[in-house]
């Protein structure tokens, strides 16, 4: 059942994957607001989907599958902060087409893993994976607002007359949707990995530093550290900020396609 | 009509090329006397604005050297001016000049600063005694086309002005203007229109500096402002997020270095220079840095361009009032200059008359003063009845190319000595036309 509500989530979803490719050609309020209600739809089944998941009785939340689901789902809830805050749909240009990839591979083929190891922990592995993926979705978030950010600049620049009428907000607007981002995600991120990392050292007794895994998850650590630290201390903003971002975006989708190969997550072969 | 005119307009050469033709307000009446005393030329004024720089000259034969004019005083060859420059004579003079100052040559259709600036122009040429008779002419039937475009179309309200663009792309930039701070450098009114469109929209505080220190102070005063010594302009100018930009000054103030320190000294918050200098006031390498953005007066064109399409009926209004005008100008022209033949004509009669009234006088003996009215208009009667025909023909022939025989035909007809007409009569003869 749970699988059902998400296919529905994924229905609406398309509704906006297909708003974030028209939006890069031409700009339509009616539009915008149609993909608006049927992501907050997506939204609703989505959620109940994650419910029905939690209630079933299996812990099957740090399945690969169950996790991209999630993942989409926080990624879609910060949109929604982010709107909620500055009224633009912008974000979804970037944001929409994640979800929908994320939710798509969730809906297809969903097969729990069950994590026998870790059930006397479980409320250590629920706080962990949740601080995690609400890291990843701030993570997306912010990346999405640093390419937003470099379009706007370029159409600035290159001062197109379109760069009026754009469907794009103001820089700054992008540039505090980015930082915010970040900075909210920073602390979830850290804390996730803290969690995972005790969640492991109190499962397999030690902490394996050799995992991808592991050395993926630090390095993207690292870099979103890098991120706050060089915006609140030299206000790095445009295309330096959007490689960083860029650059701690694909090591979190190597770290998290790394999971295939970790014996870290691989907790159902162990 | 031996009107003449060449120049560079926003359409026809880019801003490089424009701000090496820049010819400040000192000198502009040097360049006028030096004009009016070229080969070839009568009268001549120039107009420079930030957008056009135009020679307009009345010339002795219609064909003079006025591109060699250019070339001389501006010590530029044809090959880096001539693509650039466009030239019309006589009634596409005419036209231009009544469509200029209509302001629908303009780089924002319908704002109302070039009609001034063509008055300061005219007004300098004519201190100099640079325009005389056929400018003067011109100039004034243009002011007069101005305000009819003005009244009788809608074109010049809503102006989408330099202004209100700099506002909507500082919006852009910085999504709310509230609290932002504004820098003007360089007095200019201009400066102030886009300042003051700013401060409506929320900007917090301003700064001024001018090289004239009691300027800036003025300026800052009527906006609550700070006014800055320009020495100290690039130890606060990073202060500002929206810097607006008009000075005279030969070559640009900011540079890229300054870019650098701005942004290093604001940890890199976004500044938008707003440059409405020709020459440019802002180097184009500013704008290759992160976060600097500056528009410069061409690509405020750019940006108001979309907006052009808005009025267009009124424009297209305002074309068919300047069409109409134009006509009519050509055609009071024309009859102006059969002008002195009417003269010429009536006087020649009126002496006629005089001399026949007084020949006979003798004759009539005492007249009282009724009669004395009678007779004078009698004899006036016939008098304008015979020059009736003769002057109508003329006034029509003036708007033909048969205009030069049929004068020929009255004045042997008559045996007439042209003489000139005084602007008075001239007036008077043309009025009635």
């Amino acid at each position: 059942m749970s699988l059902l509500w998400l296919r529905f989530a994924l229905g609406c979803y398309f509704i906006s994957l297909i708003y974030a490719f028209v939006a890069l050609t031409r700009t339509s309020d009616l539009f915008s607001r149609v993909a608006l209600h049927a992501a907050s739809l997506g939204m609703v089944f989505h959620f109940v989907s994650l419910v029905e998941l939690f209630v079933s009785g299996q812990i099957v939340w740090a399945s690969l599958h169950s996790g991209e689901s999630l993942l989409a789902f926080l990624s879609m809830t910060f949109f929604m902060i982010a709107y909620a805050i500055y009224k633009t749909t912008s974000p979804g240009v970037v944001v929409f087409p994640v979800v929908f990839f994320l939710t798509f591979v969730a809906a297809v083929d969903q097969q729990p893993i069950l994590l026998t190891q870790f059930i006397p922990h479980k409320g250590l592995l629920v706080a962990h994976i949740i601080l995690i993926f609400t890291g990843y979705a701030a993570l997306v978030l912010s990346f999405g607002a640093s390419l937003l950010y470099l379009l706007q600049e370029r159409r600035l620049k290159t001062k197109k007359a379109s760069s009026l009428t754009s469907f794009l907000p103001a820089l700054e607007v992008i540039d505090q949707i980015g930082y915010r981002s970040l900075l909210l995600g920073f602390p979830f991120m850290t804390l996730g990995l803290l969690t995972g990392t005790i969640l492991a050292a109190t499962t397999y007794g030690h902490v394996d530093f050799l995992d991808p895994v592991f050395l993926l998850s630090l390095l993207m650590w690292a870099v979103y550290m890098l991120m706050v630290f060089t915006r609140w201390n030299s206000g790095w903003r445009g295309r330096r900020a959007a490689v960083l971002a860029t650059f701690a975006f694909f090591a979190a989708i190597v770290a998290w396609a790394a999971n295939y190969f970790s014996t870290i997550h691989r907790f159902a072969a162990s | 009509m031996r009107y003449q005119l060449i120049g560079v307009n926003h359409k026809s050469a880019p801003l490089e090329v424009r701000e090496r033709l820049a010819i400040p307000e000192s000198r502009l009446p040097d360049i006028c006397r030096d004009l009016a005393a070229y080969a070839g030329i009568e009268e001549g004024m120039v107009i420079s604005t930030c957008n056009r720089v135009e020679i307009v000259t009345q010339t002795v034969n219609g064909s003079a050297d006025l591109r060699g004019f250019l070339h001389q005083y501006f010590h530029l060859t044809a090959e880096e001016l001539d693509a650039h420059l466009y030239e019309f004579r006589e009634k596409d003079v005419v036209r231009h000049i009544f469509r200029v100052a209509s302001s629908l040559d303009s780089m924002v259709v319908g704002e109302a600063q070039i009609l001034g600036q063509v008055k300061e122009a005219y007004a300098t040429a004519r201190a100099v005694g640079a325009v005389r008779g056929q400018l003067d002419q011109l100039f004034s039937r243009a002011f007069a086309v101005a305000k009819r475009v003005r009244t009788e179309t809608a074109v010049g309200s809503s102006s989408v002005s330099i202004a209100s663009v700099a506002v909507e792309l500082a919006k852009k930039i910085f999504g709310s203007l509230e609290g932002k701070t504004v820098f003007i450098v360089g007095a200019g009114k201009m400066s102030e229109l886009a300042a003051r469109h700013l401060m409506a929209h929320g900007c917090a505080s301003i700064f001024v500096s001018n090289r004239t220190y009691d300027r800036a102070a003025g300026l800052a005063q009527r906006f609550n402002g700070q006014a800055i010594k320009f020495d100290d302009l690039y130890n606060t100018c990073d202060r500002a997020d929206i810097v607006i930009t008009s000075t005279g000054s030969p070559h640009a103030i900011f540079k890229r270095e300054h870019g650098e320190q701005f942004l290093a000294r604001r940890k890199n918050k976004p500044m938008f220079f707003i440059d409405i200098a020709v020459p440019r006031d802002v180097s184009p390498e500013m704008a290759k840095l992160d976060g600097i953005f500056t528009y410069d007066i061409d690509d405020l064109q750019q940006a108001v361009s979309s907006h052009v399409a808005d009025r267009r009926h009124e424009a297209d209004l305002a074309e068919a009032i300047i069409l109409s005008e134009v006509e009519s100008f050509e055609g009071r022209l024309h009859t102006l200059d059969v002008v002195p033949t009417i003269v010429s004509l009536q006087d020649h009669l009126e002496t006629i008359r005089q001399a026949e009234i007084d020949r006979v006088r003798g004759r009539l003996g005492h007249l009282t003063a009724e009669q004395e009215i009678a007779v004078e208009a009698l004899t006036r009667g016939i008098i304008n009845k015979v020059m009736h025909t003769p002057i109508t023909t003329l006034k029509t022939a003036a708007k033909e190319s048969e205009a030069t025989t049929v004068v020929d035909v009255v004045r042997r007809l008559f045996n007439l000595r042209e003489k000139d007409a005084t602007p008075e009569k001239k007036k008077e003869v043309g009025t009635r036309q």
